[in-house]
C-alpha cells in the first residue's frame, strides 16, 4: 500500500505542480533528490538541474511532479530535509510563476507534408536549426502544453525523434525564489 | 598521488607517532585527523572492525590513548552496539568499518538507527581514488548504498576536505531530528597530509534545524489543553533523544495538568509507570486504556512521536473526534500521516519548557469536572486488566517470566534491550520503565539481532549497571557472534531468552491470519544454549520450570559474567492484547478467543 492510501486527505484530485529547490552544488546531490521521488513513489514528470551561481556553488532543480495536496505537502517537507537543500519553493499557477521548456524537434519528409511542416513550426514560432533535403529540426521555446500540441501536430507530418529539456520555472515580479 | 608517495607517507607517519599528539590545529594526515576530531568531539568509545581499506585509521588508533576500540565480530553488532551506547548516554555513536562488506554489512544498522532518529557517526574505508569505479577488490558504491539509510553520507576526495566533513558529521548526527551519517574515507585520504581544523571554525552552509517554538502555537496549545474535556498525552521517542530535561518537563506538564500519559514503543521510560497518570503503551499491542483513551479524547497532545501505523491502526479510524496537537522536531512528519490541528515544530525541551512556563504563567487551570469523568472512564476501561494472563504452575508462561525479572531486578540500575517479536512486545507491556534511557529497542526497523550487541553497547557506557538483552530464541541467533565480544571486554550483559521455540510473532499472525499453517516458524535444530555460553565462555543457565525460575534469575545477577539464560517458556503463548491489522484503536482483541476477524483488507497490512 503506498503512502498516501493510508492518509486522511486533503482532497483526492491529483494536482500537477512545479517545485524549484536551490540545493549545494555538491556530489550526489540529484541523486538525493530522485532517491527522494523514487524511495517514496512520488512521481516526476520532469526535472531539469544546472548550476546557477558558480561563485555561491548553488544549483537549481526544477521538478514537475503530480499528487494529491497532501502527497505535495509532504515533498516539499521531504526536499526541505535534505541536508543540502537552501529553498523549496512551489508554483502551481501561472499567476505567481512562469514555466517555459525548450524541445528540439526533428522532422523528416519531403513535398507537401514538408512544407506543411514549416508553416506549422512558423506559426508556433518554432525555428529550423538544422536543415537538409529531407528533414528539419526545429527548436521550440514556450509552456510544455505548447509543445505537445506542436509534437503533436507533427507527428502526421513526418516526426522522427524529440528532445524535451523540462520545464524551466522562475517566479513573477521583482523578488528572487 | 602515485603508489610511492603512498607508501612513503605511510612510513613517515609510522615512524612518528608523537607528530599527531602534539597537533592541534597542524599538518597531519588524514587518518590522524580522523582521530584528532574524535578526540576533538569528545568520543571516548568506538565499536568497530578492521579490513584493508581502514588500516592506516586503525594504525592511528593504536597509537594513541583514551578511545577505546571495541572489536565486534560482525559489522552489524558493531552499529547496534554503537546504538545501545547512544541511546543510553544520549551521546553520539561511533563506528569504523572497513570498504565494501564492512559497509554493506553496517548498512542494516544504519537504517536502524534512520528509522529510531539515532545519533550515529560511521565512518568506512574506501579503496584508494584511483580504484573508485574499477570494481576494485572490496570496492563499493558506499555513499550510494547509504544514501536512503542515513541522515546524510559524505566521500570524501581530498584531505583538505576531511576535518570539515568530519565535524559536519558530527554536527548532523547529533542535532535537529538525530540520524546516522556515513563518512566514506579512501584510502589514500588517510595517508595524504593536510591541515586540520577544530570543530568551531566549521559552520555548515545549509543544515540550521528549527529547534526554538513558535510561542504563538504554545499560547494555543495551552488554551487547547485548558479547554480540554478528554485530554491525553501521547509521547514518543522524541522526547528521550531530546535529552532528561524533555522527560523532566513532561512530569511537570503533567504535575500542573493531571491529564493522562501514554507513550510509544520508543518513548517508554519518559515518564514513570509508576505514577497513576501512566496508562501504559498504547497501539497494536498496547493497552486497552492507553488505546481506548487515544480513540475518544478530545484533545490529544503528540510530544515527539510519528503517528506510525504501529499506533494508530486503520488511520480512517484513528481518534475520530480529537482536536490534534503535534511537537515534532521534523517538520516533515507534521501531516505525513493524520492532519493536526495545531503543528509545533520544535525541539521537545524548547517548547515543553514554554508550555510550562505559559501555562504557569497564564495561571491556566483545567476542566476539572470533566477531567474527573474522563478518569472514571478511564478507570472503568482499566477494570478490563489487558494484561492479564492464565498462569500456570507446570509451564512457564512467558508473561510469568517477564513479570518475575522485572520484580527481581526493579530495585537495581538496569538497562533492557530486546530483540525483536513477542518477546518484545511482553518485554514492552511488562517491564515498567521510571526513567529515560533505560529501554533500548529496534522500533521503527524492528531488527532481529539488535538486542545483544545494543546491550553491549549499553554496558560499555555503564560498567556497573546491570544490563539485560529479552530475547528470542530465534533473534539471539542473528547476532549471537557477540557474545565472544562480551567475553572479550569483560561486558556482562544478561542475554534473557525466552525460548518458545518459534518466531513467536510471526508463528501468531499464521495462527490469526493464515489458517494456523507453520510456515517455517518453528526454531528447529535449535542450540543447545547452555553449552553454547560454555563454548563462548560464558555462563549458561536453563530454567524449564515456574518453581525453579526466581533462583535461577537471581543467580543470572548475581554472576558478574556474560549469561546466556534459557528460559524455556510456553511455546503457544501469544501476545495480547491486540488490534488486529486493518482495525481500529477501540476494536482490540484481548485473548484467541475474542473473535478478531481479520479483513482482506487488513491481512494485506504487514
Amino acid at each position: 500500500m503506498t503512502m498516501h492510501d493510508t492518509k486522511i486527505k486533503l482532497s483526492d484530485e491529483t494536482e500537477r505542480h512545479t517545485l524549484t529547490v536551490l540545493v549545494d552544488n555538491e556530489a550526489g546531490v540529484l541523486a538525493r533528490v530522485v532517491g527522494l521521488f523514487s524511495g517514496r513513489g512520488y512521481n516526476i514528470e520532469s526535472l531539469t538541474v544546472a548550476e546557477v551561481d558558480p561563485m555561491a556553488r548553488t544549483s537549481r532543480i526544477t521538478i514537475v511532479t503530480s499528487g494529491t495536496p497532501d502527497v505535495i505537502e509532504q515533498i516539499e517537507a521531504q526536499l526541505r530535509r535534505l541536508v543540502p537543500t537552501h529553498k523549496v519553493t512551489n508554483w502551481t499557477s501561472a499567476d505567481t510563476g512562469i514555466e517555459r521548456e525548450m524541445a528540439l524537434v526533428k522532422v523528416s519528409g519531403t513535398g507537401e507534408k514538408r512544407v506543411e511542416a514549416l508553416r506549422m513550426a512558423d506559426a508556433f514560432r518554432a525555428r529550423p536549426v538544422d536543415t537538409t533535403h529531407s528533414s528539419f529540426v526545429f527548436e521550440i521555446t514556450g509552456s510544455p502544453h505548447k509543445i505537445d500540441s506542436f509534437v503533436d501536430l507533427m507527428r502526421p507530418l513526418g516526426l522522427v525523434d524529440v528532445s524535451r529539456t523540462g520545464v524551466a520555472a522562475i517566479s513573477r515580479g521583482p523578488e528572487a525564489m | 598521488m602515485d603508489k610511492d608517495d603512498t607508501l612513503q607517507q605511510a612510513l613517515a607517519a609510522q615512524a612518528a607517532p608523537d607528530a599527531m599528539l602534539g597537533a592541534m590545529n597542524g599538518t597531519m594526515t588524514g587518518a590522524q585527523m580522523v582521530i584528532q576530531a574524535l578526540r576533538d568531539q569528545g568520543v571516548t568509545h568506538i565499536f568497530g572492525y578492521p579490513g584493508g581499506a581502514v588500516l592506516p585509521i586503525y594504525d592511528a588508533l593504536f597509537q594513541v590513548e583514551g578511545i577505546t576500540h571495541v572489536l565486534v565480530r560482525h559489522e552489524q553488532g558493531a552499529v547496534h552496539a554503537a546504538e545501545g551506547y547512544a541511546r543510553s548516554t544520549g551521546k553520539p555513536g561511533v563506528v569504523l568499518v572497513t570498504s565494501g562488506p564492512g559497509a554493506t554489512n553496517a548498512v542494516t544498522g544504519l537504517t536502524d538507527a534512520l528509522m529510531d532518529s539515532i545519533p550515529l557517526v560511521v565512518l568506512t574505508g574506501q579503496v584508494p581514488s584511483h580504484l573508485i569505479g574499477t570494481d576494485a577488490f572490496q570496492e563499493c558504491d558506499t555513499v550510494g548504498i547509504t544514501r536512503p539509510c542515513t541522515k546524510h553520507n559524505w566521500l570524501v576526495k581530498h584531505v583538505g576536505d576531511l576535518s570539515r566533513v568530519l565535524h559536519e558529521a558530527f554536527q548532523i548526527a547529533t542535532t535537529g531530528r538525530p540520524g546516522p551519517v556515513v563518512v566514506d574515507i579512501p584510502k589514500d585520504v588517510q595517508f595524504q597530509t593536510g591541515s586540520y581544523i577544530g570543530p568551531q571554525a566549521v559552520h555548515h552552509r545549509t543544515y540550521k534545524p528549527k529547534t526554538d517554538p513558535d510561542l504563538g502555537a504554545i499560547v494555543r496549545a495551552v488554551e487547547m489543553m485548558a479547554a480540554a474535556k478528554k485530554p491525553v498525552f501521547y509521547t514518543g521517542g522524541g522526547i528521550i533523544n531530546s535529552g532528561p530535561e524533555a522527560s523532566a518537563l513532561l512530569r511537570e506538564l503533567v504535575d500542573l495538568t493531571g491529564f493522562p500519559v501514554t507513550s510509544t514503543l520508543m518513548g517508554l521510560g519518559a515518564f514513570p509507570a509508576a505514577r497513576p497518570e501512566w496508562l501504559g503503551m498504547l497501539g497494536m499491542h498496547g493497552t486497552w486504556e492507553a488505546n481506548h483513551a487515544m480513540h475518544d479524547c478530545d484533545l490529544m497532545i503528540c510530544l515527539g512521536a510519528r503517528f506510525d501505523d504501529r499506533v494508530t491502526g486503520l488511520v480512517k479510524k484513528f481518534s475520530p473526534d480529537s482536536k490534534k496537537i503535534h511537537l515534532d522536531i521534523d517538520a516533515s512528519q507534521i501531516n505525513k500521516i493524520v492532519r493536526v490541528d495545531l503543528p509545533i515544530v520544535a525541539d521537545a525541551t524548547k517548547a515543553l519548557r514554554e508550555m510550562v512556563r505559559f501555562w504557569k504563567a497564564q495561571k491556566h487551570k483545567v476542566d476539572a469536572p470533566a477531567l474527573k469523568d474522563w478518569w472514571q472512564q478511564i478507570d472503568q476501561w482499566r477494570t478490563k486488566k489487558s494484561l492479564g494472563y492464565r498462569n500456570s504452575e507446570t509451564i512457564i508462561k512467558p508473561q510469568y517470566a517477564i513479570d518475575r525479572l522485572y520484580a527481581l531486578t526493579k530495585h537495581r540500575d538496569v538497562y533492557v534491550t530486546t530483540e525483536v517479536g513477542q518477546h518484545q512486545m511482553w518485554a514492552a507491556q511488562r517491564f515498567h520503565f521510571q526513567e529515560p534511557n533505560r529501554w533500548m529497542t529496534s522500533g521503527g526497523l524492528g531488527t532481529m539481532g539488535y538486542g545483544l550487541p545494543a546491550a553491549l553497547g549499553v554496558q560499555m557506557a555503564h560498567p556497573d549497571a546491570l544490563v539485560i538483552d529479552i530475547a528470542g530464541e530465534a533473534s539471539i541467533q542473528m547476532c549471537m557472534q557477540e557474545m565472544s565480544t562480551a567475553l572479550q571486554y569483560d561486558l556482562p550483559v544478561k542475554i534473557f531468552i525466552l525460548n518458545n521455540e518459534y518466531m513467536g510473532m510471526v508463528r501468531q499472525w499464521q495462527e490469526l491470519l493464515h489458517g494456523k499453517r507453520y510456515s517455517h516458524s518453528y526454531s528447529e535444530a535449535l542450540p543447545d544454549f547452555v553449552k553454547l555460553a560454555d563454548a563462548f565462555g560464558c555462563v549458561g543457565l536453563r530454567a524449564d520450570k515456574p518453581s525453579e525460575l526466581d533462583d535461577k534469575i537471581q543467580e543470572m545477577i548475581s554472576v558478574r559474567r556474560p549469561v546466556l539464560f534459557d528460559c524455556r517458556v510456553d511455546p503457544t503463548e501469544n501476545c495480547y492484547p491486540m488490534i488486529p491489522s486493518g482495525a481500529a484503536h477501540n476494536d482490540m482483541i484481548l485473548s484467541p478467543d475474542d473473535g478478531g476477524e481479520i479483513s482482506d483488507a487488513g491481512k494485506m497490512l504487514v
